[in-house]
């Protein structure tokens, strides 16, 4: 007999110590109950302890195939560390749970702790299975499940290609969703691919025959081999190795890595062994409530069986997840049934399946619009009076997913076939969904919850009701729908969904870049008479004030332009806490002489100022008057340096590490190209700042993948990254391009940033103008590579114009002395020093004095402070 | 004597002395430029109509003397200048703070300003105000 579970927080004092509730298990859906009880137990009445056999917090194992496009494993983790941060819950990384004692509700750890429960949940997931063919334990073979699985075999490839003199060639034994995820993966590897799958058709569970001839075409229209109706008889090894595949039918195979992608198999056994019930094909079975036949005890994601079957998609893990949360704070949620469509998401090959996609229930009307040559295979299951839809398939575009997938079960209105012609997806009516629809079936987000975020929760764009209801978050498919949701209901509401810049200008930044370029404006009283109204602001003048410098109308301090700058760009310096500026001489690429180490000191010693190494790998000289600078400048000027951005939104610095001129592993001239780069790029004005990195082998020590652009060295030349940055939201830059020549890259770069200059919006940095770019990296890839825009000869010459058009800007001001008038320190006074300052030293440099030591008359002196050495 | 543009002096600024600062050539339309006036650091700004305003060259919100080196502009009507430092706005005409940025608003003090003949000429801030100023009293 168990003891009964009481499981109601109301009849519970706050001060009673909570309940303990133990998940085995540190997948997606363990992660999400974890979240969902913490969000939801204001009184803290469970504590929660996670055993997660892998070493590391849950992650995303759906994107788990980005790892092969250069994502991080840390890109991969599961929203923030707060959770983990969080008193209530104890994450044990690399702690696999083996025994469960039902009777005394412990559970016993693999480091041989015993752990109380008053509430177990098992959540365990699934094995990759392998199947029982002779030579699956030879090195070289593969599953495809966890970050170590794709570590290994990235590692094995490597390995691989070493020490062959020919491509690596690979086979994927299934040919579903996965087996094809993991093609991609081989791909990605430059590895010779072939699939095998034993049905006659790829993808047998998510589409039909026609589906399936599509998708064998696109397929092998990547270079990927595609051998379906075939068994796979045994692997050959040698030298322990695998070497050959044999099939019961047909040619043998060479190859050199095998992946398994065959289907998982629930990690039942520890369920079994404590006398739960498992169903006969496996899976611990639950009820509705996700509650197994112990009620301490529930079971939710893949592992769980439910309803007859183990389900492997992550959306219903989430709902189970969700089911559980509300059971333990006393809730009576029940499983509502799985939504199991499909899209996949990889080989640039679009493949979706919702509903009844096979026309199983009776009486069903199919739609076909099937075009060969281009690939593309789409099918409606309508209801017998082709009104109410039922399910589909679509291969080759999958554009219209999003809007379908909701619409299942409902009149779809007009003709169906509208649906599946290339402007039906645009017209796709995510306005008048009901509220009940599911927008986001791997989150459950309804429309009506999203609109409901709009109108009670407040959220006023996208990434707010991305944050309130998780819309969107997962495999993002549903994205576009969401943004129109949103929209919609915002304009309902009355609000404005304005791009506009500010009170003067309607149009957006992207809008302005385009008049001003167009129409050929050159001044800002030109353009806000022909497009805005009033004098301007402190918002919009910058912003034309760069667009005006991108379109290289000359100095930025001539004639009105001057009074459009920010302080920093109109004096040329970087304003600091006390009204000083800093200095930051140009230092190309880091790369520097011992003459010029020298003279940069000597005007720091000169002109007193606090001298600091910054993160760019540049030297910061700081406390400036603002009129000092031009005697600053010039001293640099004569000496062959000139001042440097270190401001304003603008090209900061290119790092870059030493690479193979001394480094023993630099495969490439590191400094050399971010040298180039540099001299190329100073001065570009854009809607952000921007950095650069190079770094001379995959080692990175630059930390290119940092930068908003980031160029990585190769053996065969150099790796493109885009939409890096550190600060408050760091993210890792996402690859682009792949062994480019120094040509090729540099013109790629070009393009990249001319596209960023005139494209992104206001203050938007590179990660999120990628980010928000309609159709994301991939299409911003078509745009600068593939020309799919055809304005890449206008980038290309946009750019030539402003590296033919740069000056330096300092040495410019130097020669005009109506523009070196302004740096006086007072119209009526130009030579009575601002004696504002008041500086102290600290570890034999001055810094600004604080409030208190100002008050107190501590020492107080001005920028040239004799500092004892 | 004209008055050619600016403020309409106030009826006492008559009798408080006037100071000959700059030309108004010598400021650049739609920005600011500091001035000493009485061993005072003042922000003076030449809109684009000609027209001068004067306020406090210390910014309240930072204790740093920057006003002048401030984007001016309009919202709606109003003539504003934004501090370069935090980005707080203020009414050029009356100092006060439009957009505290997430603060307390602090007015700036303003000087009466006068041009003649081309002549900015500027008189200290009328009756008790004083400068404001971030931090405890010294
Ligand atoms: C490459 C790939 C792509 C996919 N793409 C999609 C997709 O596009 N859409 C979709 O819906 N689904 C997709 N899936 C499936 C999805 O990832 C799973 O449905 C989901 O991860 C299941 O979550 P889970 O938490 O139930 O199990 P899992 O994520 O498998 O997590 C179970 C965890 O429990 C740990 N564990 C097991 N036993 C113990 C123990 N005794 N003690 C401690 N820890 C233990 C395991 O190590 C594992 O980390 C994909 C899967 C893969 C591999
Ligand atoms: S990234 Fe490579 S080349 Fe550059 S310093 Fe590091 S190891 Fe050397
Ligand atoms: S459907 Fe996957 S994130 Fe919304």
């Amino acid at each position: 007999m168990t003891k009964p579970i009481v499981p109601s927080v109301s009849d519970m004092p706050a001060a009673q110590s909570p309940q303990h509730l133990v998940v085995i298990g540190g997948g997606m859906v363990a992660r999400r109950l974890v979240d969902a009880l913490r969000s939801r137990d204001a009184a803290g009445s469970w504590s929660v302890t996670l055993l997660c056999e892998e070493p590391r917090a849950p992650y995303d194992r759906v994107a788990l195939t980005s790892y092969f496009t250069g994502r991080h494993p840390e890109d991969l983790a599961l929203g923030g560390q707060e959770l983990w941060d969080d008193p209530l819950v104890t994450l044990k990384r690399g702690v696999k749970a083996e025994a469960i004692d039902r009777d005394a509700r412990t559970v016993t750890t693999s480091t041989g702790s015993v752990i109380d429960y008053d509430a177990l949940v098992l959540a365990t997931g699934s094995y990759a299975a392998v199947p029982p063919v002779p030579g699956k334990d030879l090195r070289g073979a593969f599953v495809y499940r966890t970050i170590d699985d794709v570590a290994d075999l990235r590692g094995w490839v490597e390995k691989r290609r070493n020490e062959l003199d020919r491509p690596v060639r690979g086979a994927v034994v299934g040919g579903g969703l996965l087996g094809l995820e993991a093609a991609g993966a081989l791909r990605a590897l430059d590895v010779d691919t072939t699939v095998v799958e034993f049905a006659p058709r790829l993808m047998p569970l998510q589409v039909d025959d026609g589906g399936g001839e599509a998708l064998r075409r696109l397929i092998e229209d990547l270079g990927v081999r595609v051998r379906t109706g075939t068994a796979t008889s045994r692997i050959v090894g040698d030298r322990g190795r695998v070497s050959r595949m044999e099939f019961t039918e047909g040619p043998a195979l060479d190859v050199d890595v095998v992946i398994f992608a065959v289907g998982v198999r629930p990690r039942d056994e520890l369920a079994v062994a404590a006398g739960l019930e498992v169903g006969e094909r496996g899976g611990v079975i639950v009820d509705d409530a996700c509650a197994t036949n112990d009620p301490a005890v529930w079971a939710i994601g893949e592992v769980a069986n439910i309803g007859g079957r183990c389900l492997g998609l992550v959306a219903p893990g989430y709902t189970m997840a969700e089911i559980v949360a509300d059971r333990l704070l006393g809730g009576s949620g029940t499983f509502p049934g799985a939504d199991l469509s499909t899209k996949l998401k990889l080989l640039g090959v679009d493949v979706a399946n919702f509903g009844d996609a096979f026309a199983q229930e009776p009486g069903g009307l199919e739609v076909v619009i099937s075009d060969p040559v281009a690939g593309v295979y789409k099918k409606l299951v309508m209801s017998d009076d082709a009104r109410t839809l039922r399910g589909g398939i679509l291969v080759g575009d999958a554009s219209a997913y999003a809007a379908l997938r909701p619409m299942v079960g409902r009149e779809l209105g007009g003709d169906p076939a509208a649906y599946l012609l290339p402007e039906g997806a645009g017209a796709a009516p995510a306005g008048d969904l009901p509220d009940d629809a599911a927008v986001c079936s791997c989150n459950n987000v309804t429309a009506g919850a999203i609109r409901c975020a709009v109108t009670d929760g407040g959220c006023t764009d996208l990434t707010g009701v991305k944050g309130c209801t998780k819309a969107g978050t997962s495999c993002g498919s549903c994205l576009p729908l969401v943004k129109k949701l949103v929209t919609t209901e915002l304009e309902k509401s009355g609000v404005e969904v304005s791009s506009a810049l500010c009170e003067h200008f309607d149009l957006s930044r992207a809008q302005l870049f385009d008049v001003v370029r167009v129409q050929g404006l050159t001044t800002f009283s030109e353009i806000i008479a022909a497009h805005g109204r009033g004098r301007g602001c402190d918002i919009c003048k910058p912003v034309i004030g760069s667009i005006l410098a991108s379109l290289g109308t000359g100095h930025i301090l001539e004639g009105e332009r001057a009074s459009l700058q920010d302080t920093n760009d109109h004096v040329m310096a970087n304003l600091q806490k006390d009204g000083s500026y800093s200095v930051v001489p140009r230092i190309p690429g880091g790369e520097i002489t011992p003459e010029g180490l020298i003279v940069i000191g000597e005007v720091a010693r000169e002109f007193g100022l606090y001298t600091k190494i910054t993160g760019g790998q540049r030297i910061d000289l700081f406390g400036a008057r603002m009129d000092q600078l031009p005697a600053i400048w010039k001293r640099l000027v004569d000496n062959g340096f000139e001042s440097g951005h270190a401001y304003g939104k603008s090209l900061r610095t290119v790092k870059s590490c030493v690479g193979s001129t001394w480094c023993r592993y630099g495969v490439q001239d590191s400094v050399g190209l971010a040298i180039a780069l540099e001299l190329r790029y100073r001065g570009v004005r854009s809607p952000h700042k921007l950095k650069l990195g190079v770094s001379g082998c995959a080692r990175e020590c630059a930390e290119a993948r940092g930068k908003d652009v980031g160029v990585i060295a190769t053996d065969h030349g150099w790796n493109l990254y885009v939409g890096g940055n550190g600060g408050f939201t760091p993210r890792h830059a996402q690859l682009l391009a792949e062994d480019l020549n120094t040509e090729t890259l540099v013109r790629t770069i070009d393009r990249f940033l001319m596209y960023y200059v005139r494209t992104a919006d206001r203050l938007q940095r590179a990660a999120a103008w990628v980010e928000d770019h309609e159709g994301g990296l991939d299409a911003i890839r078509a745009v600068v590579i593939d020309d799919s825009l055809g304005v890449a000869a206008d980038l290309d010459a946009a750019m030539a114009v402003h590296v033919d058009a740069y000056e330096d800007e300092w040495a410019a001001v130097l020669a005009d002395p109506e523009k070196l008038r302004r740096f006086g320190s007072f119209v009526n006074a130009p030579d009575v020093a601002d004696d504002s300052f008041a500086y102290v030293a600290e570890r034999g440099q001055p810094r600004p004095a604080t409030a208190d030591e100002r008050a107190g008359g501590v020492l107080i002196a001005g920028t040239t402070l004799e500092v004892r050495r | 004597m004209t008055v050619e543009t600016g403020v309409v002096p106030h009826p006492d600024v008559r009798r408080r002395g006037f100071i000959a600062v700059c030309r108004v050539g010598d400021l650049v339309p739609e920005r600011g430029a500091a001035a000493l006036v009485s061993g005072e650091q003042v922000a003076l700004f030449r809109c684009a109509d000609d027209t001068v305003y004067a306020v406090q060259q210390l910014d309240p919100f930072s204790g740093a003397f920057v006003m002048a080196r401030g984007i001016v502009g309009t919202r709606g009507e109003v003539p504003t200048v934004a501090s370069p430092m935090y980005k707080q706005v203020f009414d050029l005409r009356t100092g006060e703070c439009l957009d505290a940025v997430g603060k307390e608003p602090v007015p700036l003090a303003v000087w009466p300003v006068e041009v003649r003949d081309g002549v900015v000429h500027v008189a200290p801030p009328e009756g008790p105000s004083e400068v404001s100023s971030p931090g405890t009293e010294t």
